[in-house]
């Protein structure tokens, strides 16, 4: 019921933190999973890890030339991705009045625009084979709001927009398209977080701690598996009762 | 060897499940055939397969009728 043999997945950002934990909880269910980094020497940390059950690319979501190459080479090469996640970001904090243009759009390329290219670059495949799972990772924040991150949580907001929107076009076709939004998980992402940040957020978390990676992957794993082929459109929150939508 | 208007007729016969006596020339995707705009996009993908060509968006746009795809394969086709 979850077993994910002979599937393919592409989960971007995998090279650390969440994504990391996505990639090897695919790969334990039996896909072969493509794991992407911005850099050479993070996809030939993602290939190490992964082993005989993947490998790792060079992306940059932010570049559609090299959304489409890396797509088109894992459909030549795989035949096809039957699981994409989204997971790819990254976050440059500010006060909105101190918040830099550049700011803005960074995040938003690559938090948002990144999933409307890789999204569109596997619907052929998916459409075709009546079957797919896109599963884009969201943020607690997205929902909550966060001062010091309008451009991060827009972004997030937005991929639950997108989320829904996509999933009412393609449901008829097999293909779900669900989010997981993640509370506060341990990884270098919130490591990065001031201390008053990070005292105002733990207050608020009934499971007084962190998220584990894991736990986020956990989800993930659930939305791509048969057994959740009649969920779409959904947002899971893994938060630890932080914020109950 | 089929003809142009055989092999498109035929694909729209098989994308959205049509009789072949319904899939004449003026016949509307979606106002006669029964097609909503996601089939209209398959369609548009199994003619580029068919033919080996790629449809740019805004000419995917205008391909409507039964007519306008053998129309367009036609013009587009190196045969």
């Amino acid at each position: 019921m979850f077993s994910l043999n002979e599937q393919v997945a592409l989960v971007t950002g995998a090279s650390r933190g969440i994504g990391r934990a996505i990639a090897e909880s695919l790969a334990a269910q039996g896909a072969f999973v493509i794991g992407t980094a911005t850099s050479a020497s993070g996809a030939d940390a993602i290939s190490a890890y992964l082993g005989d059950q993947g490998a790792g690319m060079v992306l940059n979501v932010t570049d559609a030339e090299s959304v489409n190459q890396v797509i088109s080479d894992i459909q030549k090469t795989h035949g096809g991705i039957d699981i994409l996640v989204n997971n790819a970001g990254i976050t440059k904090d500010n006060l909105l009045m101190r918040m830099k243009d550049e700011e803005w759009n960074d995040v938003m390329s690559t938090n948002l625009t990144s999933v409307f290219r890789t999204s569109k670059a596997v619907m052929r495949g998916m459409m075709k084979k009546r079957h797919g799972r896109i599963i884009n990772i969201g943020s607690v924040v997205g929902t909550t709001g966060n001062p010091g991150q309008t451009n991060y949580c827009a972004a997030k907001a937005g991929l639950i927009g997108f989320t829904k929107s996509l999933a009412k076009e393609i449901a008829a076709r097999g293909v779900t398209v669900n989010a997981v939004a993640p509370g506060f998980i341990d990884t270098d992402m919130t490591q990065a977080l001031t201390d008053e940040q990070k005292e105002s957020i733990f207050s608020g978390i009934p499971a007084a701690r962190l998220g584990k990676p894991e736990e986020i992957a956990a989800a993930v794993v659930f939305l791509a598996s048969p057994a959740a082929a009649y969920i779409t459109g959904e947002t899971i929150h893994v938060n630890g009762g932080m914020s109950m939508v | 060897m089929s003809t142009i208007e055989e092999r498109v007729k035929k694909i729209i016969v098989e994308q959205l499940g049509v009789k072949e006596e319904e899939v004449k020339p003026e016949a509307s995707f979606e106002n006669d055939l029964g097609a909503d705009s996601l089939d209209t996009v398959e369609l548009v993908m199994a003619l580029e397969e068919e033919f080996e060509t790629e449809i740019p968006d805004e000419e995917a746009e205008k391909i409507r009728t039964v007519q306008a795809a053998i129309d367009y394969v036609t013009a587009h086709s190196e045969e």
